[in-house]
């Protein structure tokens, strides 16, 4: 995709969307998603939309592939990416997406996701999380912060949460980003950008449940401070945020710290410059558990993108190498070969 | 001299043998087996064999539960099992000999390497007194070979390590059994030198040990007479030797060919079953896509995916993973998208006994799923079997839009026997339309057999969504109405039933009617079949009837079973088929169950169809 020589599309928004009425409560983050899906999609896929297919699991997040107009296939909880696997492996034409929640993908999923992941295998994954159960009605879920008090853990959560960036960036998934569902141009930028990667792409999206975690991301994207507590990631641009863009972001150490670019003594040049290309995922993964301490701003964007083979081409290259090497296979050969006898 | 002795040597001509080599699982005795059993299969016996050896891979040398064995029965007749009982025992060790000699026929032949019958060895298999010594050899016809010393005394100026060279004793000991049955060396000749091409230092001291076993049988004293088993009259055709796996997998091979629909296999390795995935992995040159999956789980859903996207998809496993799959199972249900279910069950339950064989998944495979879902399952009955059933599976599961079940064991994955190979053009193709047509298209309107239409992502104008919700009837859209549930599921129990119109009929070997029947499923077949052999060969009428189709049962299932006044049904199991028997045609049943994790004993079934017939032992 990445030569791919932009031309007009057959498609709007529009055409990617199928005849069911859509069933998310008034107000859930899903309904951006979707807008921000069928608004890119045009851009993405220009011809030949019959080539798309949207897998999912179970949850709120896995109703998607019903509302999109496309194949779709709205499977079993926490296994879509090895179903994707399979249709990805049997078809590497079709562009494969999966839309999955934190408790489809990192809870029941989680064995799935980490060897999509290191795999490589060509699929997009856009994880909706709103760090809780919300179609099993507001149990804390794989992302919920120690603490929450849910329905589950009515005295506060003991569990840990996964860090989803810091768990693709170790399962060495070669696309990662973030974005957030109050951010209807970033996050269609993203889900471009994942869908130009060749690769395994894995977008977390932060996704308000309106129900039963309303207000999860406000500390950060809420108006009154967004400016303030987001870091848009950019590649090759230095790490500033704050309205004014004066705080940025510089190593010392291991240690991040924020430093304000108009003290004495501090400068832009000072401040750390993203490259979303970089072959160690240290910086990355730094990034990644920013926001683990108190005054550090949640960085938003492309944490990281490689180049490797994919999984798909990896199958398809291999079995064109053997037929090169053994010839065209020949059942009538196979099945006569060995030591055999005759029998008159 | 030599002259002499081999003329003094008589020949004696059997009808049949059952020879099991046993050793420590790292003495080779599985090649040993299967390397004499590639000959006997070649000079044109009929054969059958039992591999049997222990869940670890090399236990600690000597013991007990290190013993690896393997079994094979072959005949100038018509066989259908590897022996109950061995006529010869090879025992390369003290533990050996103690683990096998109470299966022996008494008066049998027992071949040992006097050599490990040391103080340590005597002590790891527990022998009090060395049996070479006392009388427990006594009633036995037994031959006292240091097959170590003798296997480093014929290498002797090799540039092998000492380890190396005492490793070759296993094909000393091969060598000796082609003299004393008369086999030719060529083809393990062949072996050796194809097998160790880049390694001509092994390849030339494993020819010097084998032939050097051959010589010794010829020229030692021991040895007086020697056996001869002469060619089955089989029926004409080109023959291998083949394990149930090996043809399971050229079965599904051969369904791809005849589909022309790209293979898929979605598996995570388990024992009995891994071979499967091995074989096929190496049929890439004919398009054949092996995804070794991160679990049992993603094994069978990315078939699942496979499927939607148009291949012909398989997954297999053994029990604990066929329990792993058992909701993704249902998911295929729904979807109603065709996938084959190898199941190569093992002894249970949980991890229970994974090297061994059982037919105690067959009631999991027909009901172990959540909600009405059913699914067809029919089960091979041979090793060579399995190809047709494989074949089978993928015709049903294409054809009814369906998951299918194929149930092998581990007695058939791993045991062979002599395969007339179908030659391509004899076997029938297997069309498969792809809905391509958007006119009227809905992705859950059926046709005549009940199956919806198969419809592959990239088909312009067709997109839809399938999944796990329940489908609308003909739009295949959500629905929650409960009249629509109810019309659902009994059109997913008809459309299986439907099946029964598409499968060959129950047949009887033997009388029509009186009044014992002896009616089995899977790979009993070759235990009963004998059985039933020896007991008319004593002059009784009884019949024979075998289920290689389970769900649905052939159509004439009821009709059989009514013209009996017993019906005999042996399991591997505490009496499953028996079970659905009972409650489904109210038949008279007899179940007949041992779960030793081995086949079972043809003697055993015997003495039970006799008892039937009113015949005191």
């Amino acid at each position: 995709m990445e030569d791919k020589v932009k031309t007009q599309s057959k498609f709007t928004a529009k055409d990617f969307a199928s005849d069911q009425e859509v069933r998310w409560c008034p107000g859930c983050g899903d309904y951006s998603i979707l807008a921000q899906v069928q608004r890119s999609f045009p851009d993405i896929i220009e011809k030949e939309k019959e080539k798309v297919v949207w897998i999912s699991g179970i949850g709120c997040s896995s109703r998607f592939p019903y509302y999109m107009n496309t194949y779709g296939f709205h499977s079993i909880h926490g296994r879509a990416p090895a179903i994707a696997t399979g249709v990805k492996v049997a078809n590497p034409d079709l562009s494969v997406w999966v839309a999955t929640g934190d408790g489809d993908l990192l809870s029941i999923g989680g064995n799935h996701f980490i060897h999509a992941c290191r795999r490589n295998i060509d699929l997009k994954v856009l994880l909706f999380n709103n760090k809780i159960y919300g179609l099993t009605k507001g149990q804390y879920s794989p992302t919920s912060e120690v603490g929450k008090k849910t329905k589950t853990s009515p005295y506060g959560s003991i569990d840990f949460p996964f860090n989803p960036i810091s768990v693709a960036l170790g399962s060495d998934s070669t696309f990662i980003a973030r974005t957030i569902d109050t951010n209807p141009k970033h996050m269609q930028i993203i889900i471009k950008r994942a869908a130009d990667h060749k690769g395994f792409a894995f977008i977390e999206i932060f996704q308000n449940c309106v129900i039963f975690n309303d207000g999860a991301f406000d500390s950060f994207s809420d108006k009154s401070v967004r400016d303030e507590n987001l870091l848009f990631l950019e590649h090759n641009q230095p790490m500033l945020f704050g309205a004014k863009k004066d705080k940025g972001l510089k190593l010392v150490g291991t240690k991040p710290v924020v430093i304000n670019i108009n003290e004495p003594g501090n400068s832009v040049n000072d401040v750390l410059v993203h490259n979303e290309f970089d072959d160690s995922p240290v910086l990355s993964m730094i990034l990644s558990h920013l926001s683990d301490s108190p005054n550090m701003p949640v960085p938003i964007g492309v944490f990281r993108q490689i180049k490797k083979t994919t999984y798909d081409e990896a199958v398809t290259n291999q079995i064109a190498e053997v037929k090169k090497i053994k010839g065209e296979g020949d059942l009538e050969k196979l099945l006569f070969a060995g030591s055999t006898w005759e029998v008159n | 001299m030599i002259v002499d002795q081999i003329s003094k040597k008589q020949t004696k001509k059997l009808t049949e043998v059952t020879v099991r080599f046993a050793g420590d699982s790292g003495d080779g005795m599985q090649l040993t087996g299967s390397q004499f059993s590639d000959t006997t299969a070649a000079v044109g016996n009929d054969l059958s064999t039992l591999p049997d050896y222990p869940a670890e891979i090399r236990a600690p040398l000597g013991t007990l539960y290190g013993v690896s064995g393997f079994q094979l029965h072959f005949s100038s007749n018509d066989i259908h099992t590897p022996g109950d009982r061995p006529d010869v025992l090879v025992a390369m060790n003290p533990a050996a000999l103690k683990k096998n000699i109470s299966e022996l026929k008494k008066g049998g032949i027992i071949i040992l390497n006097t050599d490990s019958f040391d103080a340590r060895n005597l002590k790891l298999a527990h022998y009090e007194s060395n049996p070479l010594e006392d009388d427990s050899l006594k009633g036995y016809e037994f031959y006292l070979v240091p097959i170590t010393s003798l296997t480093i005394k014929a290498l002797e100026g090799s540039k092998l390590s000492v380890k190396e060279v005492t490793r070759c004793k296993n094909f000393f000991a091969l060598g000796l059994m082609y003299w004393l049955y008369n086999r030719p060396l060529e083809n393990t000749i062949g072996w050796i030198k194809d097998k160790f091409k880049n390694k001509t230092d092994l390849a030339e001291a494993n020819l010097k040990a084998l032939k050097a076993g051959y010589n010794f049988g010829e020229i030692t004293e021991l040895f007086e007479t020697r056996y001869e088993v002469d060619k089955a009259k089989l029926p004409a055709g080109t023959y291998r030797s083949i394990s149930g796996n090996e043809a399971t997998a050229l079965g599904f091979l051969t369904a791809s060919v005849k589909s022309k629909l790209p293979l898929f296999l979605g598996s995570y390795p388990i024992t009995p079953a891994s071979d499967i995935l091995q074989f096929l992995s190496t049929y890439k040159n004919f398009g054949v896509k092996t995804f070794q999956a991160e679990d049992e789980i993603a094994g069978i859903t990315s078939a699942i995916g496979a499927s939607f996207a148009g291949s012909l998809a398989l997954t297999t496993t053994s029990g604990p993973g066929l329990a792993l799959k058992t909701e993704a199972m249902g998911l295929a249900v729904m979807t109603e998208l065709p996938l084959v279910i190898v199941n190569v069950q093992r002894g249970g339950p949980s991890t229970g006994l994974p090297t061994k064989t059982e037919q105690a998944d067959l009631l999991q495979a027909l009901y172990g799923r959540n909600g009405e879902a059913p699914i067809p399952v029919i089960a091979a009955s041979t090793p060579s079997d399995c190809f047709n059933m494989a074949f089978e599976a993928s015709r049903i599961a294409v054809k009814f839009m369906t998951p299918v079940i194929l149930l092998t064991d581990g007695y058939l994955a791993n045991g062979s026997e002599p395969w007339r190979i179908p030659h391509t053009h004899e076997i029938p193709d297997l069309p498969v339309n792809f809905r391509t047509d958007s006119e009227g298209f809905h992705p859950y309107l059926r046709d005549e057999n009940l199956s919806r239409p198969w419809t592959k992502p990239g088909t312009p104008g067709l997109e839809h969504r399938i999944g796990g919700l329940e489908k609308a009837n003909i739009t295949g859209n959500v629905s929650y109405d409960p009249e629509n549930h109810d019309l659902m599921v009994r059109l997913r129990q008809q459309k299986i039933n439907n099946i029964a119109n598409d499968i060959p009929e129950l047949s009887v070997d033997g009388e029509k009617q009186g009044e014992v029947l002896v009616l089995g499923w899977g790979g009993t077949y070759g235990s009963i079949k004998e059985a039933v052999m020896h007991v008319r060969n004593r002059g009784y009428k009884v019949s024979q009837a075998h289920f290689r189709y389970i769900n649905p049962f052939p159509k004439n299932t009821s009709e059989v079973l009514k013209n009996f006044n017993k019906i005999l049904v042996p399991e591997i199991n505490l009496g499953q088929l028996s079970k659905i028997l009972k409650s489904e045609f109210l038949a008279p049943i007899v179940s007949f169950n041992k779960v030793r994790g081995l086949p079972l004993r043809t003697s055993d079934i015997e003495d039970k169809i006799l008892e039937l017939l009113g015949e005191k032992k």
